[in-house]
């Protein structure tokens, strides 16, 4: 259950704000400051620098330089590639797609995710390691072939098309390959798992008792799901909801396979701006808007559900 | 004609009986203790009343009709459970009023109850109040009030006042009767704890081991115990090896040389004497000699340890003036024949 517990405190990481990890510090001793918890934390700081601000910084300065077929990029400061972006159409269909996805896979992945976790949690002790296994099985396969799978699947003449036109449902193949549709499939099929298990670990803190005392108050079974269960989660799926959004937003693998040269994303496309038309300027400015947008969408979204929910957020 | 009837109830999980053919009635507007050490099945009774658990066999009837028919959400008991199960979503007022929504009485109404019944547990000004920002005791009233709402055919308290402090506990007590007076609810209450069940009910039920071993006042069952068992879990008992045996006048028990009168039908043999402590007192003349182990100042009373031939004995004594023997001297104890009870031993 390793997975699980490292996913729970990333899932609270994520919804605690920056106060409750000041609490849980040491408070601090006027006469002489201890050395020891800056030296420990040394090493995972160093990392952090050295693998994250540093590329990140690199990647927002050669944003900033300008690229031209015959003399390469140029040593230049300018936001002619913000602005090349935020002009042309082409890049705010990619961009709109992207998040049309990335919405659609996170809404996807709480309806299924979160009363899958409440099924799971309701489950005896043999079965319920065995369910909790299969969901979390597209995990532990490799993203290429797991998406190669989804390709034999979705293929017009893959398995699925296959077998509904044998059935007699359909007479022309469904368009799965290189559509939206596909992409969303195989996205939300890998990325329900982190749902899953955010919202485990919020129906863990639920009480027992309380849908029993909702029932014996004359409340349906479906009313204490909607009035008792589900307003104790809300910060379950809340983290599920973040974690999802950020990765779906972000994937590459699935929709490079999957959604193809036709159906390009934000990453796909910047990945297509280095390697293919070598513009790695402005392919970097891609990705520091993509950063921006996901950062604001998800700090938005997270402050408005816990405004809403300010009482279970406590 | 009673109001509730347990009949033969049974619950076995697995090879493991939880509850052993549990029969009991209980009339209207009266408030039924369940007693017992945990494991004992009080809980798991309480939970069949309320339709959490489904019974192996037996009936329970409430008011002529049959519980068991109804799911528990139509079964229109109130209970309070001990962890209190409050909507942590919701304050005061929004989990008192949910009972009242679910059975679709107007908003005015709805509110006018609402406060009544917070009145009613003593929390009138507190229905903005969400739970996590109340105390324990108050959390424990708004449970209380939240059962209370829907006007319950039969209130189920469990262990409700178990996560209370010791002087919050003894509040609660006399609030709950308070209410169960003015109010007139019949109650079921499921406790381990034997004072709170003494303060509180009308009759007590004294379980172990998934069977009911008296059914009685609370009173009746300290003075009467029907088992070695209700003996020493109702209160500090002395239980005194001895041989019961029958002579020209009468049936007797020896115990450490001394002969005492046995009322009651036990056959001779191997015999066990039960004595209260604050019964036994230090006499001048023949009683059971003994040796003064240990005595220890409790405030309204002293405790004391005194080793006999049949057995250590506890001895309470109030602490009003008169002289008590020191630690290691010896004495000599009696009690009278009625405040003593004598059960036959195993043998």
């Amino acid at each position: 259950m390793t997975a699980v517990d490292a996913h729970k405190s990333l899932a609270k990481s994520l919804i605690d704000s920056p106060d409750t990890a000041a609490d849980s510090a040491p408070p601090p001793r006027p006469e002489r400051r201890p050395l020891a918890p800056y030296l420990l934390s040394l090493p995972a700081l160093a990392l952090f620098a050295v693998l994250l601000l540093v590329p990140l910084v690199m990647t927002g300065l050669l944003s900033l330089n300008s690229f031209g077929f015959y003399t390469g990029i140029q040593d230049v400061w300018q936001l002619g590639n913000y602005i090349d972006i935020v002009t042309d159409d082409y890049f705010h269909e990619i961009f709109l797609r992207t998040f049309r996805i990335a919405v659609v896979v996170t809404l996807l992945c709480a309806v299924l995710g979160a009363p899958e976790a409440y099924i799971l949690r309701r489950m005896r002790s043999p079965w319920r390691g065995l369910c909790l296994l299969i969901v979390l099985g597209p995990l532990l396969i490799s993203v290429v072939s797991r998406t190669l799978g989804w390709a034999l699947l979705f293929g017009s003449t893959g398995i699925i098309n296959t077998a509904l036109m044998a059935v007699g449902l359909i007479a022309t193949p469904i368009e799965f390959m290189y559509t939206e549709t596909g992409v969303i499939i195989a996205l939300t099929h890998v990325l329900v798992p982190f749902m899953v298990l955010s919202v485990w670990a919020s129906l863990q803190r639920l009480d027992p008792q309380v849908e029993n005392a909702a029932l014996s108050l004359g409340a349906k079974p479906f009313t204490v799901l909607r009035r008792v269960v589900l307003p104790q989660v809300v910060p379950g799926i809340l983290s599920g909801s973040i974690i999802v959004f950020a990765l779906a937003a972000s994937a590459f693998a699935t929709p490079a396979i999957i959604g193809g040269r036709r159906l390009k994303v934000a990453a796909t496309l910047a990945y297509d701006e280095f390697l293919n038309t070598l513009n790695w300027p402005l392919g970097a400015a891609i990705a520091m808007l993509l950063l921006l947008a996901n950062i604001v969408i998800i700090v938005g979204c997270n402050r408005l559900v816990e405004r809403r929910y300010k009482q279970v957020f406590e | 004609m009673p109001y509730l009837v347990l009949d033969r109830l049974t619950k076995r999980f697995g090879p493991w009986v939880a509850v052993d053919n549990m029969s009991l009635t209980v009339e209207k507007g009266e408030l039924v203790s369940l007693l017992g050490p945990s494991g004992c099945g009080k809980t798991t009774t309480l939970q069949m009343i309320a339709g959490f658990l489904d019974p192996s066999a037996g009936r329970v009837t409430l008011d002529g009709a049959d519980l068991l028919a109804k799911k528990p959400n139509e079964r229109g008991l109130g209970i309070v459970f001990q962890s209190y199960a409050l909507f942590p979503h919701m304050t005061a007022a929004e989990n008192v009023a949910f009972g009242l929504e679910m059975r679709g009485i107007p908003r005015a109404d709805r509110d006018r109850m609402v406060r009544d019944a917070l009145q009613l547990v003593g929390l009138g000004a507190f229905g903005d109040r969400y739970p996590r920002r109340m105390s324990g005791g108050q959390q424990q009233r708004v449970a209380l009030a939240r059962a209370m709402v829907i006007k319950p055919s039969l209130l189920l308290l469990d262990e409700p006042l178990s996560n209370l402090d010791a002087k919050m506990r003894e509040e609660m007590q006399i609030e709950l009767r308070r209410i169960q007076r003015s109010v007139g609810t019949t109650m079921i209450l499921v406790t381990h704890d034997q004072a709170e069940a003494m303060a509180l009910s009308d009759r007590v039920v004294i379980m172990n081991k998934g069977r009911v071993e008296q059914v009685a006042a609370p009173q009746d069952a300290y003075d009467n115990p029907a088992s070695a068992f209700v003996a020493n879990f109702l209160g500090r008992t002395n239980l005194l090896q001895g041989t019961v045996r029958r002579d020209g006048a009468g049936r007797r028990i020896d115990v450490a040389g001394t002969a005492w009168p046995v009322a009651a039908e036990v056959p001779d043999g191997p015999g066990l004497l039960t004595v209260r402590p604050e019964k036994v007192r230090f006499v001048d003349g023949a009683g059971v000699p003994g040796l003064v182990r240990a005595r220890v100042f409790q405030g309204t009373q002293w405790l004391f340890e005194i080793r006999t031939e049949a057995g250590d004995l506890t001895v309470i004594r109030q602490h009003d003036g008169q002289t008590l023997p020191a630690e290691n001297e010896p004495v000599m104890l009696g009690w009278r024949a009625e405040d003593m009870r004598v059960m036959a031993g195993e043998a």
